[in-house]
């Protein structure tokens, strides 16, 4: 008899302590592709994590993960050791992320850039870039002498095609004489490379250079040659003061707070999220004061529009490099056009590599 | 000679021992952290497998790689042809995509041996009819071969339904390779790797040509002068060595990974040179030394995971080991004698 009541008491108390302990171990795990210390896209991430712990919720990271064979098994190790939210933050890790969803499913997954939400307990998420990418567009083609403006692009995917017409078809707006350069370098981050890319770029008279790549090489070389240049994926300005005009910065953070809260609370839902300048996880860098206060006020005028939904990157009419409509006149692209999108749009130089 | 096998035991220890001062001085406790490092990762099951899976490939390119050191040839591209070899038996993956047939992943595994092979038979070939350094040649191989994948998995074999993202399509499960327990990585793949072992220790202490081997490694002048066909054991060490790196790449892309991308090897075979010297071009002992460099990388995670400790110290753990090696080597065979020097001694 008091046997059995022990027994029932222990467990009580063991339920009651795991129920309290389970809000006050609640933990985040975060995965990473690069070292912190990328000063782009692992950094920005890792910026996030920092307000997610300022928060006041405890969080865990594995830096420089390969998106091969091991990508799985510290997925599962984070599973297993105790976090309840996982943040994959890089496309390699969809695959990876989907499988590891599948045998832990009181846990959740969060996984950057991909397409895949094969359990209820995978969402995804991204950015809306390319809004960024239109004030760039906006900026590069005031800024430009010789109507030639450079691109450093990494893989011919849709989100990196989106970025080279949102920033032609802006640069065109302002500038109907603009022709878009581009070297594929097919790195996310390669500074040996890139700084070579942005160097050939140069030397085929663009006069403003763009990365979609995450290494401030491409900006330090803009800096020596004296052209201009923006940075990419975080404020890259104190690597080339004279040359960055701004910069595209990700801001993940109010999204990583506000998921984490949500799972730590027990509201968090399935989603796919594609947040843009509105929602401020696309930010603009400080502008160089060499553009002229005019041109910021129309920057920051065309800012606020694209925010609120007023203007949009893509506006018919658009063509495509043979001259077919792409989208008509008055309408605007949908996501769904957007996030397979494939093609160049006219006034981009070359052939997308296949 | 017992001395010659035991000092890798003592740079084990040593380099654990320096571990230990690294974390104290980064402010970590040493033993906890050492924990996590060492016995954490294999405490269960799981971690078992995870350790053999990583140490498949690192045992499969070392056993290559010893018939190539112990002869006397430096081959240090293993890691193109492990992507060579992934490349061919990809492709032939890819060629059977949505097919059945039990025949199609032996297909694939010795299109994968091969494709390593025949990578690792250019700077075998350009050594032995045309004198030049096999060193560089295979080490710009491994460039090559990478940038043949990236091209491969961007252009022609890029997924038609994957958006252009630089990868191929899923194998389909006939050309994977079968797992050995429900839930667990751990794959068939493990055996070819013991078998490489039996087979390398057959070879080198029981055949005419592993007597070669030890010979030409030994003295290339005796070899020579008792009137071994070098040219054609140049060949020959190279072609195992590229087959046993292409196995490895196959393995790789057919067991855990499941498709070919850009990231099919986080460098195994550089890593797979560590393992060859420590396990002393010994097939018994490359089987101790991958397992013991393999765990070097789950423990860089997991001491990541729970104690945030920098995932870099793996790669510290793997130079340290590596360095305590050759230092007790020097140390072993030669004599430390304490000179005194007169000042005038100095002058030239």
């Amino acid at each position: 008899m008091y046997k059995n009541f022990f027994r029932y008491l222990i467990s009580a108390i063991f339920l009651l302590g795991f129920s309290v302990n389970s809000n006050a171990d609640f933990k985040v795990g975060f995965v990473y592709v690069g070292p912190t210390g990328d000063h782009g896209w692992t950094f920005q991430h890792h910026e996030g994590r920092n307000a997610v712990e300022a928060a006041g919720i405890k969080t865990t990271f594995v830096e420089s993960v390969p998106e091969g064979a091991d990508a799985e098994r510290v997925i599962r190790q984070l599973a297993q050791s105790g976090h309840d939210l996982i943040f994959t933050t890089s496309f390699g890790y969809m695959d990876p992320t989907n499988k590891v969803a599948k045998d832990f499913p009181n846990v959740k997954f969060e996984h950057a850039t991909g397409y895949k939400r094969e359990h209820s307990n995978v969402s995804t998420y991204s950015a809306r870039f390319y809004e960024g990418r239109t004030l760039l567009g906006h900026i590069a083609g005031k800024m430009t002498k010789t109507n030639t403006i450079g691109y450093i692009a990494s893989f011919p995917i849709p989100e990196v095609i989106r970025g080279i017409n949102a920033m032609t078809l802006a640069a065109q707006k302002v500038n109907p004489n603009i022709k878009t350069k581009i070297v594929w370098v097919f790195t996310w981050y390669d500074p040996g490379k890139e700084a070579e890319a942005a160097q050939a770029l140069i030397d085929q008279g663009a006069d403003v250079i763009m990365q979609h790549t995450d290494s401030t090489a491409p900006v330090q070389t803009a800096e020596k040659a004296g052209v201009w240049s923006f940075g990419q994926a975080s404020d890259m300005q104190r690597f080339a003061p004279k040359s960055i005009l701004t910069s595209i910065i990700d801001d993940w953070a109010p999204y990583y707070v506000e998921r984490a809260i949500a799972a730590r609370d027990g509201t968090w839902k399935q989603q796919d999220t594609w947040h843009g300048l509105n929602e401020g996880m696309v930010a603009m860098g400080p502008y160089n004061s060499a553009m002229g206060a005019d041109l910021v006020k129309e920057v920051e005028q065309l800012q606020k529009d694209l925010a609120s939904g007023k203007v949009h990157s893509f506006t018919g009419p658009i063509y495509d490099q043979k001259g077919n409509i792409l989208v008509a006149e008055g309408k605007v692209a949908d996501d769904g056009m957007l996030a397979g999108m494939s093609v160049y749009v006219k006034g981009v130089e070359g052939d997308i590599p296949k | 000679m017992a001395l010659y096998f035991f000092t890798p035991f003592i740079a084990i220890i040593l380099t654990i021992l320096g571990g230990g001062i690294i974390f104290y001085i980064l402010g970590f406790n040493p033993i906890e952290a050492l924990k996590f490092y060492f016995i954490t990762p294999i405490s269960n099951l799981y971690g078992l497998s995870e350790l053999l899976l990583k140490a498949t490939p690192l045992c499969l390119i070392a056993i290559g790689l010893s018939f190539c050191f112990k002869s006397n040839n430096w081959n240090i591209g293993a890691e193109g042809q492990l992507t060579f070899g992934a490349i061919v038996g990809g492709g032939v993956a890819l060629l059977f995509y949505n097919q059945e047939g039990f025949y199609i992943l032996p297909l694939v595994i010795i299109a994968g041996a091969i494709g390593g092979m025949i990578f690792a038979l250019i700077p075998a070939i350009l050594k032995t009819y045309f004198n030049t350094n096999e060193i560089l040649v295979s080490l710009m191989l491994v460039y090559v071969s990478k940038l043949l994948l990236d091209y491969l998995v961007v252009g022609p074999w890029s997924n038609p339904e994957g958006f252009n993202f630089p990868e191929t399509r899923q194998f389909s499960d006939s050309s994977r390779m079968p797992l050995l327990f429900e839930g667990l990585r751990i794959h068939a793949g493990i055996f070819l790797a013991l078998a490489a072992v039996m087979l390398s220790w057959f070879v080198l202490y029981k055949t005419y040509l592993g007597f070669q081997i030890k010979v030409s490694g030994l003295s290339l002048k005796t070899a020579k002068y008792a009137g071994f066909k070098g040219k054609t054991m140049i060949l020959v060490v190279f072609m195992i060595s590229g087959a046993c790196a292409g196995l490895a790449g196959v393995g790789e892309i057919t067991g855990p990974i499941g498709q070919l991308h850009r990231m099919i090897s986080p460098d195994y075979g550089f890593t797979a040179i560590i393992v060859a010297f420590l396990g002393r071009l010994n097939p018994f002992g490359i089987i101790f030394a991958s397992l013991v460099v393999a765990l070097t990388y789950l423990g860089a995670e997991t001491a990541q995971i729970f104690l945030q400790i920098p995932k870099y110290t793996g790669q510290v753990f793997q130079g340290m080991i590596l360095f305590f090696l050759l230092a007790s080597d020097y140390l072993l065979f030669f004599k430390v004698k304490i000179l005194s020097l007169k000042k005038n001694e100095f002058r030239h």
